[in-house]
């Protein structure tokens, strides 16, 4: 029967992992971070049967104390919890084998709190995606970001002040989330999903109704950073940790989408979005402005890890976009760009850790051959990411676009066309900016000797995460199909 | 009009706190005030739910033999409930507050919003 | 219709060269072995391509379905008359490259050739790959594919010029890939198939002028970049900053004649003449590829730089592949065709005689070359036929592909470009003939010491002048390029009246 308790397993295993890398971190540091490592690998495990049992045989729902829904508090693990949890929980294993090294250099002596806060981020999120009623996904939001907070504030000198305006921010979106949650909870009577998803449809005119639904895609929009409530975003990816923004950029804002996803196509219906308030529209309209906003700002950066921050507002306005059009493909698109940025943003974040590590900065200005001949798979897996963030097939960015071009068309809309394309190749220049430099720049002797770091490749357990997830951008992008036919389309909601 | 503002006066007040609690939060310079606006949008939010959930002519949810088990007697208990759990968040959220703050103090000797961005650079 | 079966050949002929890539890697510190990678690759590939010959000229297709690559639409190779023919051209070039290019890059002494030679097979791969797409989305796959991979070969030289092409390069391709996926796109929309069908995939298809005007020019202008047609050619001299050899296999045969085939693919195998003619969209592709001959023809006049003079000569005749295709008749799309064999075997040899030039004694301008005829009377030879050729004077194959496109033109009764034909011919001869005649008839001391280029080079120049001149002869010698183009014509003009 454990298949059954697959869905409690896996916040539990996190939490227990989280109280004791703390616990026993404290007594013996040495035990941190093989605990750390190994509940996340479990959790990862447990993630990916429990996959595999959702394609086979559906949703998984799990009652905590026997207390059946509505009345009861339930887990349920759907094809679209079950692949948002396993992305989740894969990128952060391979985050943490790249962390021992990283971690222990950045942040010694507090390497314990590191690997226990990371650990209760990760409960937070995977509690996030398989809440099963309004409430107890705002608490599990809330974990989350405050772990976030926690993990961000403790990187360079100016990371507290941008952790303390990232929680005031967010602290809006979660209350806004929360007010909106207060008025479905009055109108319907009901927190559980499945409950509330029945009586809305008959309510979905009523204005409080309406009021809950703008509170909440506004809280949401600031959660998951949609252009124009992105402002935190920058500071935050910048001047975290290398590991905090290798953990938070490439998960964080996905999981504020997929919450966005669960209220408009499963709590709401899709066509109540799409025609009784212009929902749908304006979050297509505030994704096409993140797209441009954000490429266009990382274009003008002088720092590798703000560059990387401006552009994931642009691909999160990629993901709003697929969700904004409101049909199959979008969702299609919207999600498969979930997974396929979770890895490119992840690799490149990694990669500017690689960077951080050996040569002390990630100045874009600084770059030159030397990095090149130092660092060759470095740079060869941020080649590959690069490629990948342009959309150059086959690599996996290329279909996220494909799919939501495919998505435009379908609706006819020719300005979200434009503005993926037209995205492309802002990230294009970019990208090759940094290729450029890294590639064709000699660089002279006497400069760029500005540390007295030593300029070589990483050790293995930092290369191996970075080239696991470059090459896996080529297996996904190959594979794609596979995964559209075989696990997104199962999630595609009715109605859409 | 008036009857209709009136007949919903707890809710405008908590609109009212609510704007004051964003206020403080965007408008103060000093980052312990921009807290303070943060406790009181928080707190609106919590009031909001409490106030959904009473009734007049209700009593607490023990079932009463005197009332009966019939629901209108009694009030609904579940908001009341979900707010502990959101007041337990809100503390640890201004607990990690104070905490930033002080690091910022550590760091910049400042919780003064302008001096900060100077300092900053 | 073609008869299809599966079979494993056309994959290996698009991996054999991508296969190689890490090998060459690993030997970069044993420069024979590595250059014996390029050399076996570049044989086994023409091997399996010449292979598939037979097959194709008996109206069988080899094909293979790799996997599925987005719903609906697998990643899917057929080796197709037209594919064959394209893939016969660049892998066989590529044979007589690879000598070449051994002998350029050490006879230069050049920097990073592990780099060089890896890119170039991926190029390779690419080049294949888009000449057996069975259809669009593989297609832009391996469009965008070559597309990188020609990158690091633009820019070898690692100079500020080189790297302002590079860049120049890819905002002219890149811009063009992106253009594409939206043609595909609105295709997929409008069909819900990408396939490339013969005589038309929009055959039939139900929609306003507007829609499919649209949806042309995004084809053209995602073709047409890599096609130089005008004006979307700029990058293509500026490109010229790489290597000779990459000059002369990617930037005469492979990159510029994947956009001619893309645009042959377009007319034929997405529009198809009925749809083309219906919507007027001929007239189109007819005013771009007729201006764009004449003005790359005036512009290749100015210039005294050999390899810019050759690359402007290129964007005109590229233009006459195109224009062969835009007449709509079964004679002008046959000489279209089979002026991408043509063009590049005589442009091929006019680049690597510019290699040979430049290795021995360091020249790229025109007006520096007085005299060198003597010096290299090989190598000028040869280079005497390509220019002759590429004027259209028998019995360089150059003729055969115009004599057919100047029929074609008839046929429809198109007097204008007739004459475009005509004119093109004679700036032809008014750009190359100076060249020859300063190679032989100025007098000059300046190259007495100098002797012919390493056999390396001598060698593929002297086999691919020969090759334009037997082809003129017999356009069928050997790989049957005559018949292999009017069947192509055949199957796309089929089932089309006028």
């Amino acid at each position: 029967m454990i298949e059954h308790n697959l869905p409690v397993l896996v916040p539990l295993i996190l939490l227990f992992g989280a109280l004791s890398t703390s616990l026993l971190g404290s007594w013996k540091r040495a035990l941190a971070y093989p605990l750390a490592l190994a509940s996340v690998a479990a959790a990862l495990v447990i993630a990916v049967l429990g996959l595999r049992q959702t394609i086979s045989a559906g949703a998984i729902r799990y009652y905590l104390g026997g207390w059946a829904a509505p009345i009861g508090i339930e887990y349920v693990l759907d094809p679209l919890s079950a692949f948002m949890l396993t992305v989740v929980l894969a990128v952060a294993v391979l985050v943490f084998v790249h962390a021992r090294t990283v971690v222990a250099a950045e942040l010694q002596g507090r390497t314990v709190p590191f690997y226990a806060v990371a650990l209760l981020l990760l409960t937070g999120f995977s509690g996030i995606v398989m809440a099963g009623d309004l409430f107890n996904l705002y608490v599990f939001l809330e974990i989350s970001s405050l772990a976030g907070y926690a993990l961000i504030a403790v990187g360079e000198k100016p990371s507290p002040v941008a952790a303390f305006r990232y929680l005031l921010v967010g602290t809006i979106g979660a209350s806004f989330y929360l007010l909106g949650v207060g008025f479905i909870y009055i109108m319907t009577g009901s927190l559980n999903i499945a409950d509330v998803a029945k009586i809305l449809p008959a309510l979905v005119r009523e204005p409080p109704v309406l009021v809950g639904l703008i509170f909440i895609v506004v809280g949401l929009a600031i959660k998951m950073a949609l252009f124009p409530l992105h402002g935190w975003l920058p500071d935050a990816y910048t001047y975290a940790p290398s590991s905090s923004s290798a953990l938070i950029a490439p998960i964080g804002t996905k999981i504020g989408a997929y919450v966005l996803l669960r209220i408009l196509f499963f709590t709401f219906e899709p066509a109540a979005v799409r025609d009784t308030l212009p929902v749908a529209d304006i979050i297509l309209g505030l994704s096409l402005g993140g797209i441009l906003f954000g490429s266009i700002m990382a274009i003008a950066q002088k720092e590798l890890k703000r560059m990387l921050a401006y552009s994931s507002v642009a691909q999160i306005g990629y993901i709003g976009l697929g969700i904004g059009l409101a049909n199959p493909l979008g969702f299609v698109g919207a999600v498969l760009h979930v997974l396929n940025h979770a890895f490119m943003k992840g690799g490149l974040f990694l990669v500017a850790g690689n960077l951080r590590l050996q040569i002390g900065h990630s100045t874009i200005s600084g770059f030159d051959d030397s990095l090149r001949k130092a660092m060759p798979w470095t740079m060869a897996a941020f080649a590959l990411f690069s490629l990948s963030m342009i959309g150059i097939p086959p690599t996996a960015g290329f279909f996220s676009k494909w799919y939501l071009v495919l998505a435009g068309f379908e609706n006819s809309n020719w300005i979200a066309i434009v503005v993926i394309l037209a995205s492309s190749l802002l990230n294009a220049v970019y990208f090759f900016r940094i290729l450029e430099k890294v590639y064709l720049k000699s660089s002279k002797k006497g400069e760029g000797t500005d540390s007295n770091l030593p300029r070589k490749e990483v050790n293995t357990s930092m290369l191996a995460p970075t080239i696991v997830l470059a090459v896996g951008l080529l297996v996904l992008g190959v594979l794609n199909a596979v995964i559209v036919t075989e696990i997104i389309v199962l999630m595609i909601p009715s109605g859409l | 009009m008036a009857e209709y503002f009136l007949s919903y006066y707890t809710y405008w007040f908590i609109f009212a706190l609510t704007v004051l609690g964003l206020y403080g939060m965007l408008v103060k310079k000093n980052l312990v005030k921009k807290l303070i606006g943060m406790t009181i949008f928080q707190t609106s939010v919590i009031i909001f739910f409490v106030a959904s959930a009473s009734k007049w002519n209700a009593t607490i949810p023990v079932i009463d033999p005197a009332i009966g088990t019939d629901p209108s007697g009694y009030i609904n208990p579940i908001p009341h409930t979900l707010m502990l759990t959101a007041i337990v968040v809100g503390v640890a959220t201004i607990g990690l507050a104070l905490a930033l703050l002080m690091s910022i103090y550590h760091r910049y000797h400042t919780l003064d919003e302008p001096h900060l961005l100077q300092r900053m650079k | 219709m073609v008869e299809q079966y599966t079979s494993n050949i056309p994959f290996l002929a698009v991996a054999v060269s991508l296969g190689i890539v890490p090998l060459i890697l690993l030997s970069s510190r044993w420069p024979n072995i590595r250059e014996g990678w390029t050399i076996a690759a570049s044989v086994v590939k023409f091997g399996l391509v010449l292979s598939l010959l037979p097959d194709a000229l008996a109206n069988k297709a080899a094909s293979i379905e790799i996997l599925e690559i987005s719903p609906g639409i697998t990643l899917a190779l057929k080796a197709d008359p037209l594919g064959v023919f394209f893939a016969l051209i660049a892998s066989g070039l590529w044979v007589f490259t690879s000598f070449y290019s051994i002998g350029y890059v050490r006879g230069l002494d050049e920097h990073k050739q592990t780099r060089y030679f890896a890119s170039f097979a991926v190029c390779l791969s690419a080049t294949i790959g888009i000449a057996f797409s069975a259809n669009l989305l593989t297609f832009l796959i391996f469009y965008e594919i070559l597309t990188v991979a020609t990158y690091p070969l633009v820019i070898h030289k690692e100079t500020p010029v080189a790297i302002s092409a590079g860049r120049k390069y890819l905002v002219y391709t890149l811009t063009a890939g992106v253009v594409l996926i939206a043609a595909l796109g609105w295709t997929y929309q409008l069909k819900g198939s990408l396939d490339f069908v013969p005589g038309g995939l929009l055959d039939g298809v139900d929609v306003p002028q507007g829609t499919m005007t649209m949806l042309f020019l995004l084809f053209l202008c995602g073709v047409g970049v890599k096609a130089g047609i005008m004006p979307l050619h700029s990058w293509l001299p500026a490109a010229m900053a790489a290597p000779t050899p990459v000059s002369a296999l990617l930037h005469a045969v492979a990159v510029v004649k994947s956009g001619v085939f893309g645009v042959m693919r377009v007319v034929g195998f997405v529009f198809g003449p009925g749809v083309m003619l219906k919507f007027g969209l001929n007239d189109i592709l007819l005013a771009f590829a007729g201006g764009t001959i004449l003005l790359a023809s005036i512009l290749a006049l100015r210039e005294d730089n050999l390899k810019r003079r050759l690359a402007y000569s290129t964007v005109g005749h590229l233009s006459y592949i195109v224009l062969g295709a835009a007449l709509l008749s079964p004679g002008s799309f046959t000489g279209g065709l089979l002026h991408i064999a043509t063009h590049a075997t005589m442009k091929i040899t006019l680049f690597f005689c510019a290699g040979a030039i430049y290795v021995n004694v360091h020249k790229e301008n025109i007006s520096e070359l007085d005299g060198i005829g003597k010096a290299m009377p090989w190598t000028m030879a040869a280079f005497t036929i390509g220019a002759l050729g590429l004027a259209g004077i028998p019995p360089v194959n150059g003729f055969s592909s115009k004599w057919l496109l100047a029929g074609g033109a008839l046929e429809v009764g198109n007097t204008v470009a007739l004459t475009i034909l005509l004119v093109s011919g004679l700036l032809n001869a008014g750009y190359f003939f100076p060249i020859i005649y300063r190679a032989f008839f100025k007098p000059s001391a300046q190259f007495e010491k100098y002797r012919e280029a390493s056999p390396l080079m001598v060698m593929p120049i002297l086999v691919t002048g020969l090759l334009s001149v037997l082809f003129g002869i017999w356009p069928n010698l050997f790989l049957r390029f005559y018949d292999l183009s009017s069947m192509i014509a055949m199957s796309v003009f089929g089932g089309f009246h006028r």
